[in-house]
């Protein structure tokens, strides 16, 4: 790996967990757990188009961890980490298909973080009744996802990502 | 945009529909709520019976009233239980995830496990 990706790749980390942090600091007006932008997927989703899937998922591993330990809890990082995980897979198999736009893929990693999300806390709360929520969160991660994508696309458009 | 990414995003929001209608369906006014902790039920309260609960050894407070329950206070950071608001309806839920606490409407006469 060259020296220059793997600085590049280490300030993607870095901006990804600004994100998060920045994430963290906006209110949420709808009071149902697991609700939000999901600001870093913009970064995770310019990796995945410019640099490759493995960097892409790397990265996204990566920043859900740190994220974890600076700001949140173990449990909040299982959700996290479940959430990331189902979302980056849907997102690379899309992208691999061909046939969708950026937003199509950011909004297919949207929905899949959030449905990762409930399906973990419903484990881990061993309530099922909790996929009550699913709607509204499939919902807001369609939402989140076509202006996390918009802005994904312009920066695969604008910022260069070869080495 | 292309067409293709209309049909996926439209797809999407048509299974949160259906999903929400089925949810839907069948909600009425429930009869009691059933408390979880970590999923083991710890208490069942009428929803008759108004009055404040102590719930889990004090992690939060619930309170009952006109046939409605919600959450007053919670010692969880975030306070997105409190601010779930008012549960009646079979089905409804209020979580608070940091103490692994659900509150959940059933059926007056016998408990309506999963509403899907």
């Amino acid at each position: 790996m060259k020296t220059s990706k793997i600085s590049f790749l280490a300030l993607s980390i870095a901006l990804a967990m600004i994100l998060s942090f920045v994430e963290s600091q906006i209110p949420v007006f709808i009071s149902i757990p697991g609700i939000k932008m999901g600001l870093p997927n913009i970064v995770i989703v310019f990796l995945l188009y410019k640099v490759g899937a493995k960097e892409a998922a790397a990265v996204s591993m990566v920043r859900v961890i740190l994220v974890g330990f600076l700001f949140g809890s173990m449990m909040s990082m299982a959700y996290s980490l479940a959430g990331a995980a189902l979302s980056f897979c849907g997102m690379a198999l899309l992208k691999k298909t061909d046939w969708f736009s950026v937003t199509a893929v950011s909004v297919t990693g949207g929905v899949l973080h959030n449905v990762g999300q409930i399906l973990t806390a419903c484990f881990v709360t061993e309530t099922a009744q909790l996929l009550y929520y699913l709607p509204v969160l499939m919902i807001s991660g369609v939402i989140s996802g076509i202006v996390i994508g918009v802005a994904g696309a312009m920066m695969v458009k604008r910022v260069p990502g070869s080495f | 945009m292309k067409k293709r990414d209309g049909i996926l995003i439209g797809g999407l929001l048509l299974i949160a529909l259906v999903l929400f209608l089925v949810m839907q369906r069948g909600a009425q006014p429930g009869g009691s709520v059933i408390v979880r902790v970590d999923g083991e039920i710890i208490e069942e309260i009428s929803l008759e019976e108004e009055g404040t609960y102590s719930l889990n050894g004090g992690t939060n407070l619930l309170r009952i009233e006109n046939g409605q329950a919600w959450l007053l206070e919670a010692d969880c950071p975030d306070k997105l239980c409190v601010r779930q608001g008012r549960i009646y309806r079979t089905g409804e839920v209020i979580t608070c995830l940091p103490n692994k606490l659900t509150v959940t409407v059933t059926g007056a006469e016998e408990s309506v496990d999963v509403v899907m």
